[in-house]
């Protein structure tokens, strides 16, 4: 089976089913899937060949999803980029993969004009928004506009042929690096509808789900949301955000959700809210959490907005989707815990020489088994050796996942820390390193340490800890205003502080640990 | 209070909280705080404990949307009916 096929099935099944919602929009799976074809079509009449890379640069809209599904459908590999992403990211992001064709609209584009001529490989760009475009901005570039709306109407509505197979590449999702640039995780159709498979069984999906996602697309999360409920026969309605919270609640209430994917954040958020009460969420079936954990007290807090609502605390990694998922049954009896391995995947926890931790309360590195583990980091084979390592079967490489985890006397996974000092700020694993970078290539510093701070609604917060060249007279402020120039807001230091000199290990390296301390 | 005092000191509050951290130089007053990425979904919590603190105000869940919160302009004429409905 491949990804695209969620849509073809559920489109046989229910055609005249509402597949997908966006701010009054309403579209069944015979308008998602006839959509998708005419664009597929344009994208192959713009030259895409197999396994060419589409990228996705939009925030959350009808357009991202049948741009997600068009790619699949005409052969290619699809990426979503974070719509915050700014443009030096961004020219590495298309150079990195060769994008071929770009699709977004007019205020992201302009973020990418700019460096329109150091990115050889894209050939077309397709604009939601052309209608209102100034072309002119690109004559003498060597790039080719096309418009969304023209090709919804214009191209072909029979589906390509289908040459793809399910070991081929579906998406790339770029994440951190640690070495300071992001970097892909390359993901097979067979990743992709395994992870999908086991996350709709355990959360026991059906057709009358009505999923309400909020989360950006580009992380994996939200993305899912989608393709899990094109794969059930579900209805997703999508949101760009979580900012007025008050319109996002009422509108769940509304729309009779079933299913209310949240981050910490989303919970500290409602938590504000002042009369939540008067709502009756009698309709909302789950909440599911990921990317970092949900504390104990807003656990608690939930289950009191949420009386009915079953609770889901769940693990997992780009590099694999999902790792494990609490059952909502556990959730009070071990709040921490982010339970066991989700169905079809197999953990287990090892010491320092690899060998397997069978006692409980050791800590270790967990080690993920599946078909959802991903092929590797494109272009990037060292990084890939690294976590991707033989398993038990002759030829199978299993997933050192780099995190440390501990397991209690009744086989339940705790998460214990990063075991490489990548930061989590609301939920983003971020490398230190990335703005490391950044920091240097501003002409005053002479060195840059970050690290994470604890943060009660972020988990984290990332602090700067700079030493200027001599005579330099640049300020705390000018540093967080450098960052938020050349790097995406998330990723910018809440926290700088300007020393004289940083604390070193006895090796010579910055000693991160005192800095986390806060000792200098 | 006065519209224009209102609003000095909103966009006082916006330019010191988010427009560094947002890397933005400068916004007008109907900019959308959403489309120019000034305010994301920790800075609305700010911005509400800003507003009930420095106003005396309280801020209703139902009225927490972009036509009240998502430019300087709709949020001091936001501002001035709470004041005026309390009588301040």
């Amino acid at each position: 089976m491949l990804v695209n096929d969620f849509l073809e099935l559920s489109t046989e099944k229910f055609p005249d089913k509402t597949a997908l919602k966006f701010r009054g929009q309403s579209l069944t799976y015979c308008d998602v899937n006839e959509l998708t074809n005419r664009f597929a079509n344009a994208l192959i009449h713009a030259g895409l060949q197999r396994q060419e890379r589409v990228g996705i640069f939009l925030e959350n809209s009808i357009e991202s999803v049948i741009g997600i599904f068009a790619a699949l459908k005409a052969d290619g590999i699809f990426f979503v980029i974070n719509p915050k992403v700014k443009k030096n990211k961004l020219n590495y992001i298309l150079n990195d993969c060769n994008a071929r064709i770009l699709l977004t609209d007019s205020l992201h584009f302009r973020e990418l004009i700019p460096i329109l001529s150091s990115c050889p490989f894209l050939k077309t760009v397709i604009l939601t928004d052309y209608e209102t475009f100034d072309s002119s901005v690109v004559a003498g570039t060597k790039i080719r506009l096309f418009s969304y709306g023209q090709i919804c109407q214009e191209f072909p509505l029979s589906r390509p042929d289908r040459n793809n197979i399910d070991i081929d590449l579906a998406s790339l999702i770029y994440t951190s690096g640690s070495t300071g640039q992001p970097k892909a995780v390359m993901l097979t159709h067979i990743n992709m509808v395994s992870a999908a498979d086991s996350i709709i069984t355990y959360l026991e999906n059906t057709p009358d789900d009505v999923i309400f996602n909020a989360l950006p697309l580009s992380f994996d999360y939200g993305l899912y949301q989608v393709l899990m409920a094109f794969k059930f026969g579900g209805t997703v309605i999508l949101e760009q955000d979580f900012l007025y919270a008050f319109k996002v609640i009422a509108q769940i209430v509304k729309e009779k959700a079933t299913g209310f994917p949240i981050v910490p954040t989303y919970a500290a958020i409602l938590f504000k809210l002042k009369n939540l009460d008067k709502f009756d969420f009698y309709h909302l079936r789950y909440i599911t959490n990921t990317a970092q954990a949900l504390p104990p007290q807003y656990i608690t807090a939930l289950q009191k907005i949420f009386p009915i609502t079953s609770i889901y605390s769940m693990y997992g990694l780009t590099e694999c989707k999902r790792v494990s998922y609490l059952h909502p049954s556990q959730i009070n009896i071990r709040p921490t815990s982010v339970g066991i391995a989700m169905p079809n995947t197999e953990t287990y926890i090892i010491d320092g020489k690899g060998q397997k931790i069978t006692e409980a309360e050791k800590i270790g590195e967990l080690v993920v088994r599946g078909a959802n583990v991903m092929k590797g980091y494109w272009n990037h084979p060292k990084e890939t050796d690294e976590v991707l390592k033989p398993g038990p079967v002759p030829g199978e490489k299993v997933l050192h996942t780099g995190d440390l985890f501990k397991m209690d006397s009744e086989g339940f996974l705790y998460f214990i820390a990063r075991r490489d000092n990548m930061i989590k700020v609301g939920g983003e694993r971020i490398s230190p390193k990335e703005i490391e970078y950044a920091l240097y290539l501003m002409e005053d510093v002479n060195e840059a340490a970050v690290v994470g701070v604890d943060d009660e609604i972020l988990g984290q917060a990332i602090k700067a800890y700079i030493v200027l060249k001599k005579g330099s007279t640049v300020s705390e402020k000018d540093v967080i205003k450098y960052c938020s120039k050349n790097i995406e807001a998330f990723m910018v230091p809440k926290y700088v502080e300007i020393v004289k000199s940083l604390p070193k290990t006895s090796h010579g390296k910055t000693d991160k640990l005192k800095l986390q301390k806060g000792q200098l | 209070m006065h519209k224009d005092e209102i609003k000095g000191k909103l966009r006082k509050f916006i330019e010191d909280s988010y427009l560094l951290s947002a890397g933005v130089d400068s916004f007008e007053d109907n900019d959308s705080f959403l489309e120019k990425g000034i305010i994301d979904s920790t800075g609305v919590l700010e911005l509400l404990e800003f507003l009930e603190d420095t106003f005396q105000i309280v801020v209703e869940d139902e009225e927490v949307i972009p036509d009240n919160l998502d430019t300087l302009t709709c949020l001091t004429t936001y501002i001035r009916n709470k004041l005026e409905d309390a009588g301040k």
